[in-house]
């Protein structure tokens, strides 16, 4: 079974001006289908940049990506699109919904992209919203949703593609302790999917199995742990 | 995602901002309107200069006596009589180009019936004038070659001049009308042919035969053709080479020698009917090409506004892209848009043009004349307008990095 992301030294070169950033020095990583892994690393530690070559919203400047086993690191802006449509799934930290349009509606823009049609997309954008617990208010508009909710939402556009992979950008940096909690949970109880989440809090990536650690756009540390589970009373709650 | 799919999306942003999707499409109603009615006005002008020239006969010359020099003081046209009864006959049988000559002999007079009198013109004239002029009875029989031999005291009354005597709607065929005392039996009324285009009244007249007109009014001048000649030309082509024709003819006739001015003049109308035609498509060029600037200041106008929206919604551009938009998709997006403002522009404008044209033509009592060639092209020239200035926008949306845009505030 092919890992879901294989890097093999990546590098990331911004150049500002005559300035040359270093953003990325030669990261190889593999996460492998099922895994949960947390990023961490302060902020310039090139967690971000990482996050958007892994996201293919950004192409590395050397080293080779494959993504699901398919070369993704000369991929022309188009490509990339279609790659981002069919394989990844993005939650941001600010939940990233379109203003003014329904949940529903929310859910089904990457499949509006990906031509499938209104049956089809009505069926699996309810029933995604379904599977994040918000069945009830798939006519909400955004500002009609709590901030936890809204980030189900956006989970739920994120899964409704089926990705191989989902993408967390510090999905609970904008959410209370117990909001976090409860989208935590929702992230963590998916099944049949490969999850990388960005973060800097440790709170959040004791939810994790594998924590990868940057620093200076190098990989300081790879550690497995045992992921963070709340106790199902507590969750009922 | 398929062309409907955008429409719809496109339709959505724009209803989303209803007022200013409003104001942006008002700059392309605004000028597809003034197009559409710009051009039916000239139209109209057109049309009304055409029907001028069909009421006076179509391919038609006048020929009118000229001056005749001598002693030095030369009279303007008309004040000497060249022109011969054999001169017509002439015109009639040798212009090969010629397809009829009729004279008309005209002084005028006070006509009385019964009741009622009215100063008009009277003319003498023979039966294919009225050919000529293309000018039929609207009551009781054209003149006759017999009316003209046996010099008959009938007379052929125009609209005007029936309604004047008899009143509007009466019917006077039989009844008496009195010309300095010599009664006339109105044998017609022609039909109502309007106004010349120097605003003359062409039914303010009467007719009658040429041979009563010498014999009871007016005897002449012997040989001489006291009035003038109209001539029909067989074909509206040939009209300035029947012209020379009758020209060269004439002046064979009356003796002229190479250099000396010619006695007669022939006025031709299809000249003076294209100088006025050209004067109303010059009009209608202007109105059309103002309208024209005016489309533009709202493509201009669309432009302007699908930047501000391009640049506001950043964010919105961001998602898209990141949850899998090509910027193909994007640039479609964006397109749609301006073309929907464009065309829903256009198709308003059209609508509020055909009301002013139909408001003017009401106004100018010209016929409305919309031509469904230039409603299709404003309407198609908005919607390239829409795409033209929509473009710019658009690409700029379509190249806007995911991760900048995501970040935007």
């Amino acid at each position: 079974m092919t890992a879901v992301v294989a890097l093999e030294g990546i590098t990331r070169v911004f150049s500002l001006g005559d300035v040359e950033v270093h953003a990325l020095r030669g990261v190889s990583l593999t996460v492998e289908r099922g895994e949960f892994v947390a990023i961490m690393g302060s902020s310039g530690s090139g967690k971000s940049t990482l996050m958007n070559v892994v996201g293919c919203l950004d192409r590395p400047t050397a080293g080779r990506y494959l993504l699901d086993g398919q070369d993704v690191s000369k991929q022309s802006r188009a490509q990339l699109a279609r790659t981002r449509n069919k394989t990844i799934g993005f939650v941001f930290q600010s939940f990233n919904l379109l203003a003014r349009t329904s949940a529903l509606e929310n859910v089904e823009l990457p499949l509006l992209y990906s031509g499938v049609g209104t049956k089809e997309r009505k069926a699996r954008a309810t029933a995604a919203l379904q599977r994040v617990g918000l069945g009830e208010r798939l006519d909400h508009l955004p500002n009609q949703l709590s901030g936890g909710q809204q980030q189900r939402v956006a989970i739920a556009r994120a899964l409704v593609t089926k990705p191989s992979l989902l993408l967390a950008d510090e999905p609970t940096g904008a959410l209370d302790t117990k909001t976090s909690e409860e989208v935590m949970t929702l992230l963590t109880g998916l099944e049949d999917i490969t999850v990388v989440l960005v973060t800097h809090e440790h709170d959040v990536a004791a939810w994790a199995q594998r924590v990868v650690t940057l620093r200076d756009g190098k990989i300081l540390s790879d550690k497995r742990q045992t992921p963070l589970r709340l106790d199902p009373n507590r969750q009922e709650a | 995602m398929g062309p409907l799919q955008t429409s719809r999306l496109a339709l959505r942003a724009l209803l989303r901002n209803k007022l200013r999707s409003f104001l942006t499409a008002l700059g392309i109603i605004i000028g597809v309107a003034a197009v559409i009615a710009m051009v039916a006005i000239g139209e109209g002008a057109r049309s009304q200069v055409e029907e001028t020239f069909a009421a006076m006969g179509t391919n038609l010359l006048i020929v009118m006596p000229g001056s005749n020099s001598s002693g030095g003081a030369r009279g303007g046209f008309g004040t000497q009589p060249t022109l011969t009864w054999d001169d017509l006959k002439a015109i009639q049988t040798e212009a090969s180009l010629v397809s009829g000559a009729a004279p008309t002999l005209r002084m005028n007079g006070q006509v009385q019936s019964d009741e009622q009198n009215w100063g008009t013109s009277i003319q003498g004239t023979t039966p294919n004038y009225f050919e000529i002029r293309r000018w039929p009875t609207a009551l009781g029989a054209p003149m006759s070659d017999s009316d003209l031999d046996s010099g008959a005291k009938v007379m052929w009354l125009g609209a005007t001049v029936a309604e004047k005597l008899f009143g509007p709607g009466s019917d006077p065929l039989g009844q008496a009308v009195r010309v300095k005392g010599v009664p006339f039996v109105v044998a017609g009324v022609l039909t109502k042919k309007g106004q010349s285009p120097m605003g003359q009244d062409y039914d303010d007249t009467v007719f009658i035969p040429t041979s009563t007109f010498k014999a009871r009014l007016s005897p002449g001048l012997g040989t001489f053709l006291s009035g003038v000649i109209f001539v029909q030309v067989r074909t509206g082509e040939d009209t300035a080479r029947a012209q020379r024709q009758v020209t060269s003819l004439l002046r064979d006739r009356h003796r002229l020698g190479q250099g000396a001015e010619d006695d007669f003049s022939i006025r031709n109308l299809a000249e003076v009917a294209s100088a006025q035609q050209q004067g109303a498509d010059t009009l209608s060029a202007l109105l059309a090409s103002i309208a024209a600037v005016s489309l533009l200041v709202g493509g201009i106008g669309i432009m302007n506004i699908m930047l501000v929206s391009v640049t506001e919604r950043t964010r919105e551009i961001g998602i898209r892209m990141a949850v899998g938009a090509t910027p193909g998709q994007i640039l479609a997006q964006f397109l749609v848009e301006a073309l929907v403002l464009a065309i829903v522009g256009g198709l308003v404008g059209v609508g509020l043009g055909l009301f002013a044209a139909q408001q003017l033509s009401v106004q100018f009592g010209w016929p409305l004349l919309v031509r469904a060639d230039i409603v299709a092209l404003a309407t198609g020239f908005s919607g390239l307008v829409g795409v033209g200035f929509g473009l710019y926008p658009a690409l700029k949306a379509s190249r806007m990095d995911p991760i900048t845009a995501l970040r935007f505030e």
